[in-house]
């Protein structure tokens, strides 16, 4: 483990990572005895779009969500924009900490032992344990044996970002079973999404500063403006919930680039859409990256959606990567169409 | 289940232990303090471990029911068993008696407890969570306030039936009402155990607390569960009411607030939804709270309980035993 | 006439912060002059109503400061009261003959809500990760443990006497407050009460207001939307404790004395059944809320016990109305969740989330699920 004080690491081979927005290593995530994910690679570079495919239950909502943030793998690691954000020593500071911490509840509790009772010998007695305590951390710190690293982890040294961190890091994501502020209006849910990116504090807002209305009225108008992008323009002051499901699935997609995010992650952005608006969301998806320069990682089932827009295709089956490549090649790809057994890769 | 035996063995072990560790600290008159605070804390921290772990529900007005229950024992002693307040020397007639008390305690109890669900909670399954947690604080001051009406707003005294025996044990002696309330304590909690584990409703909680959809979709009623689980959790309360009143002597309309507060401790510090641990973590939280008064900071027993849940749900929300039994109920 | 008070209406919209200042000047100027008619006037005279009113302010800060925490962010604080005490205590030993330090009431006022907001952070910044009912749980213990503190540590708070001799705030012209009049400790109460409206207003409609919002509909999609929930959830929490900072020191001063008994569970619980009455989220009924019920306990019961009194009538002449408020606070919170969520007064969002189910629009689909586990993930 290398570790910086920043809490940020940045990747040793960078050769070609300069192009990749997202760079996953040897990503592992274990539920118990279940292995959900097993030593998956993804590279997505800089505006291009990639799709993660893979048959239910291949593994493709938990790897996704080590992604951004949500599940901490048991290793492996994610680099965004060449900072690892998942997997890392984020806290390294902390680990000083946790060597002492244990010793000193010891030393606390005898010092209020010695305080209750008077006596030396219980004084005597905790000191010795409190050596005893912080000698055995070293020692654990020194051998590093997996349950001192388990520890660790638990106490957030080797936290991963969290979701919040990872929209500032550039990631905006939408939901696969929608999850918009349904009281609030569409102009209120871009609003929220732009919240890293306005700076207006608190004391601003109470003394009504010029600063805070200026930057009020401008947030406002980009909202407005990404609502006419996703093709909502006009709708801003209809309450989330009352819209209708193919627009909630774009207000989200709005939501997400309120905070001018590089990479756009989709959860399966077509769900439950009707075929008309699913070549809306596909249009929509080309669009984006062609006006914003966006890379898109898109998480999905329907065949027509990946073969469409992608660049290139990821697929996962069992937990694990068995092919990645063009549409082309996966399309051709003979574990690919076994994965898929009797469902072939286009209908 | 197969490894039951030595299971039990391991647990029976290490309850002795701890009850030895216990004695030798806190000497024989504080013992059997911790022995019925103990039992009476485990039992209604199990009501709150149970509706927790099947409805996400914290019922804050459950330490209420706990009060109700003492006032309801009392009731029942003194009202139609017409007792007075001196003990019963005739060993069988005393034990029908208690039995009497317990038992109809015991099914009052958990009538409230299931009328209480079916209007105060049933309707707002679905509502935001703040929703029922309020109404839940709403209950609890209704019921204090019930009794205030009904019998009086100071102390009242409950019939002290059970002689002052005492026998000797371990070098010293124990009152047999100690003895007593523990093992109906015990053997309530043995019930319950064998009740979720065993019979056919207590899978249906089971599968409830897991995943109320699917358990619906498997054929569980879910709101005869539901309901189930709040007469069963208010039904011990109860029986915890009857020993407070038998060893305490005197009850009052507000004894509920504290007590439940401390019993919704030693359910978190067990891992709420964790029946086993929620009995433990009263038997813990009793222990801390003697200790505390035997080291002469009994002012501050109630400080130390509260800074103990706090630490708990800091560093370790899922409690000591956590789901790590998967005991949920 | 309808377009000149649509007009009317928009101007008050577009000045917002001006129409909440001349609306509490307004309130604060008629309720002294409402009381000298009948039938106010004859239960009792109008120095009593001025204090009583002055007393009420200090409920109604205290609703405000909670409604941020409970309406706004959706935090249920049951403690409330323990930053109330943090404040009058703060202020107890600042300016009072018990520590022989005499700090002037005007900088103590911000001192007190330092200091509660100061607890606030410290009780917060560790628990608001956890979930809501837990939160519940430990700001009712936390509530619990202040009052036990200042009731135990007698050497530095007397006990259960509390501390005596609380020093009246002072202004350049009207001198030294007097416990005799009342008048300018209302007048003071009017004042603070217009500002914090407008303050919460203004918050209300910022980034942040519109982050405790969102976090209240569903934390991780607002985590997933660059909100930073921990530290959003921590400044609600700490400016509900610096507003109840504010009524501590101020109520402090106003009696003059300070012990632990005030500051109870039903504090704590009184001020909540009157952010759920008045409407959580809304500010205005949250005001009116408190206000209201503080005027039941206080005047209307008395008068009930007084009128039953002199009827003579078997039963009714032996209740002590006084005695049940918090059975009818009790009935009124389980009622209102029951029967109207929303509250008497409630914003326009709260009626929508809690009647949410009706108004949803056919084939929309399946909705945002609100629920902050993130069991499906």
């Amino acid at each position: 483990m290398t570790a910086d004080a920043a809490g940020v690491t940045l990747d040793a081979d960078t050769a070609p990572a300069a192009d990749l927005i997202l760079r996953a290593r040897q990503v592992t995530k274990r539920f118990g005895g279940l292995t959900a994910v097993y030593d998956v690679n993804l590279d997505i570079a800089r505006g291009s779009i990639v799709s993660l495919i893979g048959p239910n239950g291949a593994g493709k909502t938990t790897f996704f969500n080590v992604i951004v943030g949500i599940i901490d793998p048991t290793s492996g690691h994610v680099s965004i924009g060449g900072r690892r954000l998942v997997g890392r020593p984020s806290r390294a500071w902390l680990e000083p900490v946790v060597w002492i911490a244990p010793a000193t509840v010891v030393a606390v509790l005898t010092a209020l032992a010695w305080f209750v009772t008077g006596s030396p010998e219980v004084a005597a007695g905790g000191s010795v344990i409190a050596l005893f305590a912080l000698a055995a951390m070293f020692l654990a710190a020194i051998i590093r044996p997996h349950s001192y690293v388990r520890l660790l982890s638990r106490n957030g040294v080797f936290r991963s970002a969290k979701p919040n961190e990872m929209v500032n890091a550039g990631i905006g994501r939408t939901f696969q079973n929608i999850r918009l502020f349904a009281n609030m209006t569409a102009l209120e849910n871009v609003l929220v999404g732009m919240h890293s990116k306005l700076a207006a504090s608190p004391l601003d807002a109470l003394l009504s500063t010029s600063r805070a209305r200026s930057e009020e009225a401008a947030a406002e108008q980009r909202a407005l403006q990404l609502l006419s992008t996703v093709g909502l323009g006009g709708r801003g002051s209809v309450v989330a919930r009352n819209l209708p499901y193919g627009d909630q699935r774009r207000l989200e997609v709005a939501r997400a680039l309120a905070s001018e995010p590089s990479l756009l992650l989709l959860d399966e952005p077509t769900a439950g859409m009707n075929p008309q608006e699913t070549e809306t969301m596909m249009a929509l998806i080309k669009k984006l990256r062609l006006d914003l320069g966006l890379s898109v990682l898109l998480i999905e089932h329907d065949m027509r959606v990946v073969m469409g827009v992608s660049d290139r295709i990821s697929v996962l089956d069992h937990g694990e990567l068995i092919a990645e490549g063009t549409p082309e090649e996966i399309r051709r790809d003979p574990k690919v169409i076994e994965a898929y057994l009797g469902k072939p890769p286009e209908r | 289940m197969r490894t039951d035996g030595r299971r039990v063995l391991r647990i029976t072990a290490s309850v002795a232990g701890a009850l030895l560790v216990a004695y030798v600290v806190l000497g024989v008159q504080q013992f059997q303090n911790f022995l019925t605070l103990g039992a009476i804390y485990a039992l209604v921290a199990l009501g709150y471990t149970m509706v927790y772990g099947i409805i996400e529900l914290i019922n804050f007005a459950h330490g209420d029911v706990f009060m109700v229950g003492a006032f309801a024992s009392m009731w029942i002693m003194t009202v139609p068993l017409g007792l007075a307040d001196r003990p019963i020397e005739d060993p069988i007639r005393l034990a029908g008696v208690l039995l009497i008390v317990v038992v109809a305690t015991m099914l009052l109890m958990g009538t409230i407890g299931v009328i209480i669900e079916r209007f105060a909670y049933r309707p707002l399954r679905h509502a935001p969570r703040l929703a029922p947690l309020i109404t839940a604080i709403g209950v609890s001051f209704i019921l204090q306030n019930i009794i205030q009406a009904v019998f009086s707003p100071s102390p009242i005294g409950v019939p002290q039936v059970f002689p002052r025996v005492k026998i000797d044990l371990l070098g010293g002696s124990i009152g047999v009402l100690n003895i007593f309330m523990v093992i109906v304590a015990l053997a309530l909690m043995l019930g319950l155990q064998l009740f979720v584990g065993r019979t056919r409703l207590g899978r249906a909680m089971r599968s409830t607390a897991q995943d109320r959809q699917a358990a619906e979709l498997m054929g569980v009623d879910i709101n005869q569960t539901i309901a189930i689980t709040f007469l069963i959790a208010a039904a011990l309360a109860g029986a915890a009411g009857v020993i407070q009143g038998l060893y305490f002597g005197s009850i009052q309309f507000n004894l509920g607030f504290f007590a439940g507060l401390k019993a919704f401790t030693a359910a978190v510090l067990g891992g709420i939804g964790n029946t086993t641990g929620a009995a433990i973590g009263g038997f813990v939280i009793a222990f801390i709270e003697v200790l505390a008064a035997q080291l002469g900071f009994s002012r501050w027993s109630e400080v130390a309980v509260f800074t103990v849940l706090i630490l708990v749900l800091v560093f370790r929300p899922s409690g000591i035993l956590g789901q790590a039994l998967g005991e949920r109920a | 006439m309808r377009s000149s008070l649509a007009a009317v209406v928009a101007l008050a919209r577009r000045h917002r912060s001006l129409t909440i200042l001349i609306g509490w000047a307004l309130v604060g100027a008629l309720l002294p002059m409402i009381v000298l008619i009948p039938p106010f006037s004859t239960f009792q005279g109008q120095g009593l109503w001025i204090g009583g009113f002055a007393n009420a302010g200090v409920f109604i800060l205290l609703a405000l400061g909670l409604n941020i925490v409970v309406g706004q962010a959706g935090l249920l604080d049951l403690g409330y009261a323990a930053f109330f005490a943090i404040g009058s205590y703060a202020y107890a030993f600042g300016a009072s003959s018990f520590t022989g330090l005499h700090v002037p009431f005007w900088p103590m006022l911000l001192i007190g809500a330092l200091a509660a907001a100061t607890f606030g952070v410290l009780l917060g910044a560790p628990t608001l990760r956890l979930r809501g009912d837990y939160l519940a749980i430990v700001t009712l213990g936390f509530g619990e443990i202040v009052p036990a503190v200042f009731l135990n540590a007698d050497k530095y708070t007397r006990g259960t006497n509390g501390i005596g001799g609380v020093a009246q705030p002072e202004l350049p012209i009207i001198g030294k407050f007097t416990f005799s009049d009342s008048l300018p400790f209302y007048v003071t109460m009017v004042v603070i009460l217009a500002l914090v409206m407008v303050f919460i207003y203004r918050l209300q409609e910022s980034r942040l207001g519109r982050a405790w919002q969102a976090i209240r509909e569903d934390e991780l999609a607002a985590s997933s939307a660059g909100v930073n929930t921990i530290t959003t959830k921590l400044l609600a929490f700490a400016l509900g404790a610096s507003t109840a900072g504010f009524a501590g020191v101020f109520n402090a001063s106003k009696l003059g004395i300070v012990s632990p008994d005030q500051f109870g569970f039903a504090v704590s619980f009184t001020v909540l059944a009157m952010v759920v009455l008045g409407g959580m989220g809304n500010a205005w009924g949250v005001a009116v809320g408190a206000f209201t019920l503080y005027m039941i306990q206080s005047v209307l019961l008395k008068q009930l016990n007084q009128f039953f009194g002199g009827l003579h009538i078997p039963v009714l002449q032996n209740i002590d109305f006084v005695q049940y408020q918090f059975l009818l606070y009790g009935l009124a919170l389980v009622g209102m969740m029951l029967l109207r969520p929303e509250g008497l007064f409630p914003s326009r969002r709260r009626q929508q989330e809690l009647h949410g189910d009706a108004d949803t629009v056919d084939g929309a689909g399946p909705t945002a699920e609100t629920s902050d586990a993130l069991a499906d993930r």
